[in-house]
């Protein structure tokens, strides 16, 4: 899995946060969303079925978490720690290359 | 020169609002205090306040305008009552834990059921838990007053918490009086613009507002709004000597009324201050030894001053538009919070009256001191008085 572009900043506010108590407990950098893994609660899981994607993008773009990053060549990669399953990618595929399976502890 | 004018609580509290300048004022109509909102969109719309006034479909879309708008950085104002502040509950405590001054005039009134839209301090006293500091005032021109003093107080530094002001439905809100409306130039002495200091929009400087509190983090946050609210003591009295030097009059926390050789003082809170005044007077030609004391500032809770209060008198009678139910009035209990360690302590007895709008009289005082009369002798009866009660239809 491609690794996470905020790693930097998720640490730097996980310190920042956990040192000082700010008014109204306001976070003060960007990226403090992605510290809490928003994918535990999920019901639904995107699968891939990587022959069909035509690297369109799609739901690269429409992925409103964003949790779904681009590899080297253009496939996209789903990142389950916060996909909420909410299958807008496998909506908007236009060859259906996204489908959504319940899933399973 | 400060003019005089003659006006309903409402519009005093619209004037307020309209000196204090804020850039955005969401708003949903209710009674009582549906003249506040209505007169601030005259001000809007005549050019006189350059704000954005937000119309919303409810109190709670209100509250939550004033909210974001807050977070952006802005001064903000609203105003409502009763079922409209209930409606607000959920976001009440969020202003106040985002540490947003946002400030709001309330036209205290009763709570259903029955539906009643009279006088009581039910509505703010069910509030009094959710991290605002809440002012009571006697009188149409302490509702302005009250207003820009606690708009100085919730944007101090020190504070940073939403304030609510109350006044008496109907016997404030619709009452018309003489009201001194200060010059705009020296409100903006006393008052400023505001600066935000922590919360406001800014590109350069990206932030996560209203963020998810782990239990790591929550308490603390929880922690700094009980400290914001203890700094709030001193800075209440720091703007009110300051109220004085701009505008000539002064505010107490606790304001006394002849309380000095008094062995029973009636404590109370919002207009009935200004009858239980009037009722010590009468009493004092009497020749019966009696005071009164208001409490202006309801939260922070004045613990100091009723502890310096309760070594004046043998009985301090609470006299409450409001019941806890399970327990008694909502003021009792906290002066008992405030005393319970005290050595030597008064007979502190809890009356109920005048609930949704029932007037309070003469006579209900008499019974009042009556009672407390008794305790003095025979000690304490019941655990709360209810006064005025029509026990026949019961």
């Amino acid at each position: 899995m491609a690794e996470n572009p905020f790693k930097e900043n998720i640490e730097m506010v996980e310190k920042e946060y956990s040192e000082k108590m700010t008014p109204g407990a306001i976070v003060y950098l960007p990226g403090s969303s992605v510290v809490n893994k928003t994918g535990s609660w999920r019901v639904f899981m995107p699968k891939f079925n990587r022959d069909k994607c035509v690297r369109c993008f799609m739901c690269y773009i429409y992925c409103p978490e964003p949790a779904i990053y681009l590899d080297e060549e253009s496939y996209p990669v789903f990142d389950y720690d916060y996909c909420k399953g909410c299958g807008i990618c496998a909506n908007e595929c236009p060859t259906k290359a996204i489908e959504m399976v319940r899933e399973t502890k | 020169m400060p003019m005089r004018k003659v006006m309903k609580g409402n519009e005093a509290a619209a004037w307020a609002a309209k000196l204090a300048k804020p850039k955005v004022i969401a708003a949903f109509p209710i009674t009582p205090s549906t003249l506040v909102p209505e007169k601030i969109s005259e001000f809007v719309a005549d050019g006189e306040l350059d704000a954005e006034f937000i119309k919303v479909e409810s109190e709670h879309s209100a509250i939550s305008a004033c909210v974001g708008a807050s977070a952006a950085g802005v001064r903000t104002f609203t105003a409502t009552a009763s079922q409209g502040l209930a409606l607000m509950h959920e976001i009440l405590f969020i202003a106040a834990g985002m540490r947003l001054p946002i400030v709001m005039a309330i036209g205290n009134r009763a709570l259903s059921a029955p539906i009643n839209i009279w006088n009581d301090w039910q509505d703010t006293i069910s509030e009094r838990d959710t991290g605002w500091l809440q002012f009571y005032a006697e009188n149409n021109q302490e509702a302005l007053d009250l207003i820009l003093a606690a708009f100085k107080v919730a944007e101090d530094e020190r504070v940073l918490l939403p304030a609510m002001v109350g006044f008496d439905a109907f016997i404030l809100t619709h009452t018309v009086e003489p009201v001194e409306i200060p010059d705009q130039e020296v409100v903006d002495e006393f008052l400023g613009e505001y600066v935000p200091k922590h919360a406001y929009l800014d590109p350069e400087r990206p932030i996560t507002q209203g963020a998810l509190g782990f239990p790591a983090h929550y308490m603390e946050a929880r922690y700094t709004v009980w400290e914001a609210m203890e700094n709030a003591r001193e800075v209440i009295k720091e703007v009110f000597e300051e109220f004085e030097k701009k505008f000539g009059r002064k505010y107490h926390i606790i304001e006394e009324y002849r309380t000095d050789d008094a062995e029973i003082i009636l404590v109370t809170m919002g207009s009935l201050a200004g009858t239980v005044k009037e009722f010590v007077d009468k009493k004092r030609e009497e020749g019966v030894k009696i005071g009164a004391a208001k409490i202006t500032v309801y939260r922070p809770f004045p613990i100091e001053e009723i502890k310096a209060l309760a070594k004046k008198a043998k009985v301090l009678a609470l006299l409450e538009k409001n019941i806890s139910f399970g327990i008694g009035g909502a003021v009792y209990t906290d002066v008992g919070r405030a005393l319970i360690n005290e050595k030597e302590k008064p007979i502190v007895l809890d009356f109920i009256l005048g609930l949704g709008g029932r007037d309070v009289t003469f006579e209900n005082l008499e019974e009042v001191v009556e009672i407390a009369r008794k305790a003095m002798d025979e000690g304490v009866k019941e655990e709360v008085y209810w006064i005025g009660l029509r026990k026949e239809i019961l």
